[in-house]
C-alpha cells in the first residue's frame, strides 16, 4: 500500500507542477488543485498508513494518529478556499484582459 | 491564567468578524470601530512588552498542554513585532479613512483580519498554526491588494496569489516531514527531537528545512523568491501597501525563529543549516533591490524595491547571528517597517496630489501643494531609507556593519550595503529632483494634499529620529531579545516545563 501510495502522490505533483508551468490561468488552477491534492494525501500519510483502526485511544488493539487527520482536514479547507479564490480572480482577470494568459497578453501578441 | 497574550489575535478578529457580519451598517461607525480596534492594539502591545522584560511566557490555548495543544508565546521579539505592527498599522488605516477604504468593499473587514494574521504568526509557537496564521494574513492581503481594483492589481494579484499558494504547499509538505519524522509540529519540542535526530536521517529534515526556506523566503522576497513583491507592492493602494511593509517582515520573524530555536548551534549535523545559501541571498537581494529601486519608472515601485533591500539587510542579519548582529537586525527590522511604510503613505499623498494623468510616474508633472513639507517629508524619509546620518536607517546599517566583524563576510556585506546604499540615494534624489523641481506648467488636479494623509505619513517618518534618540533603551531592550533568542534552552524550557523539571514529571 505505501509504494502505491507514495506512486499516486508523485504523479499527483508530477502532474500538478507541469500545469502551474502552463502560460494559461485555467491549466495553473488545476495545477494548484492537483498539488494540494498530493500534499494533503502526503499529509495524512505522515500518522502512517493503517487500515480499519479508529482514531481514538482505548477502543481497540491499536489507533491510528488522529492529528494529522486533524492538520488535513484544516489544509483542505484552506487549500478549498484558497483554489476558489484564485478561480475568481482568473475569471476577473478574463473578464478586464480579455484573455487567459497569465501575463495578461497573448504570446502571438507580442512579450 | 493571564489572558493577554491572545488579546492581540482575539480582539481584530471579533472587530473584523462584526464588522463584516453588519456590512447594512453605518460608513461611520464602522470606520470608529476599525480605528478603536487597531488603536487598542497598542496599549495590549506595549502592556506585552512590559512583561516579556521579565521573560517568556506561555499561554496554552484552551489550557490544552503542550507540546500537544497550541501554545502562544511571548518572548521580547515576539511583544516588540506586534508593536511594531499596530504603529504601523494605526497609521495606514488614518491614511486610509480619509476615502481609501471606500474604493472597494470591506476594506475595514479585511484589514482587522490582516492584522489579526500577522499578530498570530508572531505570537505562536507551533508550527502548524505558524501555517494557519500565514493563510489568514494572505487570505486578507488578496483582498487588500485587489482593494479598489483596477486591471494592474487584477494582474499583479493572480500572480502573487498563485506563488503564495504553491508556497503554502511546500510549507505543509515540510510540516509533514517534520511530523511524521519527530512527531511533533510545536517548535520548542521540535527543537529538541531534531537536535537529538541521528545523523543517517539528518538528509531527510535537511529537506523539511529547505522546504521552509522557500516559503519562508517566499514570504519575505528574498532572491531568487522576490519576482512578485515589487509589482505587488507597486500596484496595491497605499495604505494596503504600507501595511504589506511588515508582511515581508513576517517571513524574516519565520526565518529567525526557526533558525535561532531549531536549528541552532545545537542541533547536531544540521546546525547553522543553509547558512551558506542564504547568506548568498541575502547579499543578492539587497544589490537587486538598490538596482531595481534605480531602474523603477514609478515612485510605488522605487519603494518596493527600497524594501526588497531592506528584507537583504535583515536576512543577512539573521545569518551573522551573532547577539550584535541580530540587536542591529531588530534595529533595522523596526526602523526599515516604519520607513517604508511612510514611504508608501507618502508615495500615496504625492501620486494623488499629482492626478491621475501622472501619478506615481517619474516623469516631470503638475507643481504640487505645500511644495515645501511634502519635498521636506520626501526628503528625510530618502535620508532615513538610504542609512545616512543622522536618522535610524544609518544607525541600523551602522550597527550591522560594525556586528559582521572583519571576515570575508563583511568584504561581501560592505559591499553589498554600502554599494546598495549608494545606488539607492542615486535613485531616490533623481525621484525626488523630478517630482519637486522638474514640473510643467498645468496647474495639479489633486489640489493640495490632505492633511490627515500627510499626517499618518508623518506619523511614522516621526520615527526616524525618534529610533535615533531614543537609540539607547530601545538597544538595551533588543539586546535582551537578541540573549533571549540565542538562548534556545530557556525558550523551550519555559514552554516544555517536564522535559527540563528537576523533579522529573511525566515524560
Amino acid at each position: 500500500m505505501e509504494a502505491l501510495f507514495a506512486i499516486m502522490i508523485g504523479t499527483l505533483t508530477a502532474g500538478g507542477v507541469y500545469l502551474l508551468l502552463r502560460a494559461r490561468t485555467f491549466p495553473v488552477i488545476v495545477g494548484l488543485t492537483l498539488v494540494s491534492y498530493a500534499v494533503n494525501l502526503f499529509l495524512f500519510s505522515m500518522g502512517r498508513l493503517q487500515t480499519g483502526v479508529p482514531a481514538v485511544i482505548g477502543q481497540g488493539e491499536s489507533y491510528a494518529d488522529p492529528l494529522p487527520q486533524a492538520l488535513v482536514l484544516t489544509a483542505i479547507v484552506i487549500g478549498f478556499a484558497m483554489t476558489a479564490f484564485a478561480l475568481a480572480l482568473a475569471l476577473r482577470s478574463l473578464g478586464e484582459e480579455g484573455t487567459d494568459h497569465v501575463d495578461g497578453k497573448d504570446a502571438e501578441e507580442g512579450t | 491564567m493571564n489572558h493577554l497574550p491572545v488579546l492581540p489575535v482575539l480582539l481584530p478578529m471579533f472587530a473584523g468578524a462584526w464588522l463584516a457580519m453588519t456590512t447594512g451598517g453605518g460608513r461611520g461607525s464602522h470606520r470608529l470601530l476599525s480605528l478603536m480596534a487597531t488603536l487598542l492594539q497598542i496599549p495590549l502591545a506595549a502592556a506585552l512588552i512590559y512583561r516579556a522584560g521579565g521573560g517568556i511566557s506561555v499561554y496554552a490555548l484552551g489550557n490544552w498542554p503542550p507540546p500537544f495543544g497550541i501554545v502562544l508565546v511571548v518572548d521580547r521579539l515576539a511583544a516588540l513585532m506586534l508593536l511594531t505592527t499596530a504603529v504601523l498599522a494605526v497609521a495606514a488605516l488614518l491614511y486610509a479613512l480619509r476615502g481609501d477604504d471606500e474604493e472597494g468593499k470591506s476594506f475595514h473587514t479585511l484589514f482587522q483580519f490582516q492584522l489579526m494574521g500577522i499578530n498570530g504568526a508572531f505570537l505562536t509557537g507551533d508550527l502548524f498554526n505558524l501555517f494557519v496564521c500565514f493563510e489568514i494574513l494572505l487570505i486578507a492581503s488578496y483582498g487588500l491588494l485587489l482593494h479598489g481594483s483596477d486591471r494592474l492589481r487584477t494582474r499583479a494579484g493572480l500572480s502573487y496569489v498563485v506563488l503564495n499558494i504553491t508556497g503554502s504547499a511546500l510549507f505543509l509538505i515540510a510540516l509533514g516531514i517534520f511530523y511524521g519524522g519527530v512527531g511533533t509540529i510545536n517548535m520548542a519540542d521540535l527543537a529538541v527531537r531534531i537536535a537529538g535526530v541521528p545523523p543517517p536521517d539528518a538528509p531527510l529534515f535537511g529537506a523539511a528545512g529547505a522546504l521552509l526556506w522557500t516559503a519562508f523566503g517566499l514570504k519575505a522576497a528574498a532572491f531568487p523568491l522576490h519576482f512578485w513583491l515589487p509589482r505587488a507592492y507597486a500596484a496595491a493602494a497605499a495604505p494596503a501597501a504600507a501595511l504589506f511593509a511588515v508582511m515581508t517582515k513576517v517571513g524574516i520573524y519565520a526565518i529567525l525563529r526557526v533558525d535561532t530555536l531549531i536549528f541552532n548551534r545545537g542541533a547536531g549535523v544540521l546546525a547553522m543549516f543553509a547558512h551558506d545559501w542564504l547568506w548568498a541571498a541575502a547579499l543578492i537581494t539587497i544589490t537587486l533591490g538598490a538596482v531595481g529601486a534605480l531602474a523603477a519608472r514609478n515612485i510605488g515601485a522605487l519603494v518596493a524595491y527600497l524594501v526588497l533591500s531592506s528584507v537583504g539587510v535583515l536576512l543577512a542579519a539573521v545569518v551573522l547571528g551573532s547577539r550584535e548582529a541580530l540587536v542591529a537586525g531588530l534595529y533595522y527590522l523596526i526602523h526599515s517597517t516604519w520607513i517604508s511604510g511612510a514611504l508608501f503613505l507618502l508615495a500615496g499623498v504625492i501620486a494623488r496630489a499629482r492626478g491621475p494623468a501622472v501619478a506615481g510616474l517619474l516623469i516631470p508633472g503638475p507643481p504640487l501643494g505645500r511644495p515645501w513639507f511634502l519635498s521636506g517629508l520626501f526628503f528625510a524619509g530618502a535620508v532615513a531609507v538610504a542609512g545616512m546620518p543622522p536618522f535610524s536607517g544609518f544607525l541600523g546599517k551602522a550597527l550591522l556593519l560594525a556586528a559582521a566583524g572583519d571576515g570575508p563576510p563583511a568584504l561581501g556585506l560592505y559591499t553589498a550595503v554600502l554599494g546598495g546604499g549608494l545606488l539607492i540615494l542615486i535613485a531616490l534624489s533623481r525621484a525626488g529632483s523630478t517630482l519637486f523641481w522638474r514640473q510643467t506648467e498645468t496647474a495639479a488636479p489633486g489640489g493640495t494634499p490632505d492633511p490627515v494623509r500627510l499626517g499618518a505619513a508623518v506619523l511614522l517618518l516621526a520615527a526616524a529620529p525618534i529610533l535615533v534618540i531614543g537609540a539607547g533603551p530601545i538597544l538595551a531592550y533588543l539586546d535582551g531579545a537578541a540573549g533571549q533568542l540565542l538562548s534556545p534552552a530557556v525558550y523551550i524550557a519555559e514552554v516544555l516545563p517536564h522535559l527540563t523539571a528537576p523533579s522529573g514529571g511525566s515524560p
